[in-house]
């Protein structure tokens, strides 16, 4: 069995096998599923399949959700970027689509959680904009899926991938440094390279706290992907321009988790301090759940 | 190690993987024990399910589970009008557990044909659930396995039976709990396997006469 706990450890079998993060990891499940590649390859293509209807539906769709707080964003910077805007096209799709998936989750659709259903707007985001712009086919996308996974799964083995463990830097930050690994492979990037991307994304989101509005999966978290999704793309070009992060892939995760343990419970998806303890936040809160407290 | 779909996935009806997919499971779960469908249902929310369920569509997404819906049916955010034109009436209210995990329901129904059951469950996480109470009983019951539960006679023999009609259907059991509430009277056993249990094992089983009732729970 392809056996790995590290990011490191996942860089020797790549580059000792000669092969793409991609393949290590489709071994990986291969193995542990007891199927095989092509039932294990069927359900990474079913999901990005979802992602991207996930995509269709929402940058098209006005409807808000139950709380009133989020909805249309997608289609209304999709109107807003057709015409002008500072941002090249494809960071402008990024944000589009993750906006769009966001939307989607939030209004009770389809979507893949990718790690979470908090930021199942960013794989979609970076990579499809990523793809339209590399002009990859589909299955690069699918393989890149597999990459995100392996990111991913060493994010979850040494750190979390749940906002109440680890706050915001565990969804939205793995998320991002999950895209950014896969995108450098879409790219024809190194494993190694596809490592720096992975930790320049994760760093930047180090101590991302988890405080969103009356509980919901909204405020923040939806414009948030939209930053999530365009990060990935910047640390996937600053990898594949040669730029490496000083502190290494695995250092930069164990900082992950040694913050997310220092990082006070009410900031940990409890909603019991910062933006959802705003007066704003508070009057939603009491708005939607007032009479039932 | 996780698997790569635990990463990746689940492929789910949103906004949240405990509040909405894990609530369609336990709907779902819920559903199956009773083997039957649903005619009257009691629901009681407690702690972040009741707190900040409404919003989350947990209400919708246990309908929808106790409709036999998955947790990737487009049809959960109508499930509440689908329930009630099905004639399943569905009663939420909320209620303070105390010492129980903050996403946790019990879900008390009456089936279309009499038959009752009670089923306390949480969500942990990641769409991931336990149902924790089945009739008064404390179990240990997660849905990733198929499972069969049994209500039987507290006297030696019963669970060999059990287990023998599992042994020629060639069926191995991964995990099994037996429990009950007093001595001699009923226990409740729990056998999960790796491989799928049949309807044919299923009948012997419910056939059994210290059996007195027999679930079978398919992975949901």
């Amino acid at each position: 069995m392809e056996r790995f706990s590290t990011f490191m450890d996942l860089v020797g079998l790549a580059n000792n096998g000669q092969c793409l993060l991609s393949e290590v990891i489709i071994n990986y499940e291969v193995q542990k599923s007891r199927t095989n590649r092509e039932s294990v390859w069927q359900q990474m293509d079913q999901c990005l399949t979802v992602m991207i209807k996930a995509v269709e539906k929402g940058k098209d769709s006005q409807e808000k959700s139950v709380s009133g707080m989020v909805g249309g964003d997608a289609k209304q910077f999709g109107d807003y970027a057709k015409a002008k805007g500072l941002l090249g096209s494809v960071t402008q799709k990024a944000i589009q689509y993750a906006l769009a998936v966001s939307e989607v989750n939030a209004l009770m659709g389809r979507i893949v959680a990718s790690p979470t259903a908090g930021s199942c707007g960013i794989l979609p985001g970076a990579l499809l904009a990523a793809s339209e712009a590399l002009s990859v086919p589909r299955e690069k996308i699918v393989a890149g899926l597999f990459t995100a996974a392996g990111v991913g799964l060493i994010i979850n083995e040494h750190a979390s991938l749940a906002g109440a463990a680890g706050g915001c830097q565990a969804e939205c930050g793995a998320a991002s440094a999950m895209a950014a690994a896969a995108v450098v492979e879409m790219a024809g990037g190194t494993p190694d390279q596809a490592g720096q991307a992975m930790a320049l994304a994760l760093k930047n989101m180090l101590g991302l706290v988890c405080d969103p509005v009356a509980g919901l999966v909204e405020v923040p978290c939806v414009k948030r992907n939209a930053f999530g999704a365009v990060q990935a793309l910047v640390a996937a070009e600053l990898a594949l321009a040669g730029i490496k992060s000083v502190i290494p892939p695995d250092e930069v995760i164990a900082a992950s988790y040694e913050i997310g343990c220092l990082m006070p419970p009410s900031l940990r998806e409890t909603s019991d301090a910062g933006l959802a303890k705003t007066p704003t936040g508070q009057e939603i809160e009491a708005k939607l759940f007032g009479e039932n407290k | 190690m996780k698997g790569v779909f635990d990463i990746i996935g689940p492929i789910m009806i949103g906004p949240s993987s405990s509040h909405t997919a894990g609530a369609t499971r336990l709907g779902k779960i819920a559903r199956a024990i009773l083997g039957e469908e649903p005619s009257q249902v009691m629901v009681r929310l407690h702690g972040s399910f009741a707190k900040t369920g409404r919003g989350h569509g947990t209400d919708k997404a246990i309908a929808a589970g106790l409709l036999g819906f998955s947790s990737d049916d487009e049809r959960i955010p109508a499930a509440l009008t689908l329930a009630s034109a099905a004639g399943m009436k569905i009663e939420f209210t909320r209620r303070d557990f105390a010492n129980v995990h903050p996403n946790t329901a019990v879900i008390e129904m009456v089936g279309k044909s009499g038959r009752k059951a009670s089923v306390m469950g949480s969500s942990i996480g990641g769409g991931s659930i336990v149902v924790t109470q089945i009739n008064g009983y404390q179990v240990e019951l997660t849905g990733e396995y198929a499972t069969l539960i049994t209500i039987h006679e507290d006297r030696p023999g019963v669970v060999a039976l059990v287990t023998q009609v599992l042994a020629q259907e060639k069926i191995n059991v991964a995990f099994m709990r037996v429990s009950r509430q007093e001595r001699g009277a009923e226990a409740l056993m729990i056998l999960e396997s790796d491989e799928p249990i049949s309807h044919q094992a299923y009948d012997i089983v419910a056939n059994i006469p210290a059996v007195k009732v027999a679930m079978l729970v398919l992975p949901c």
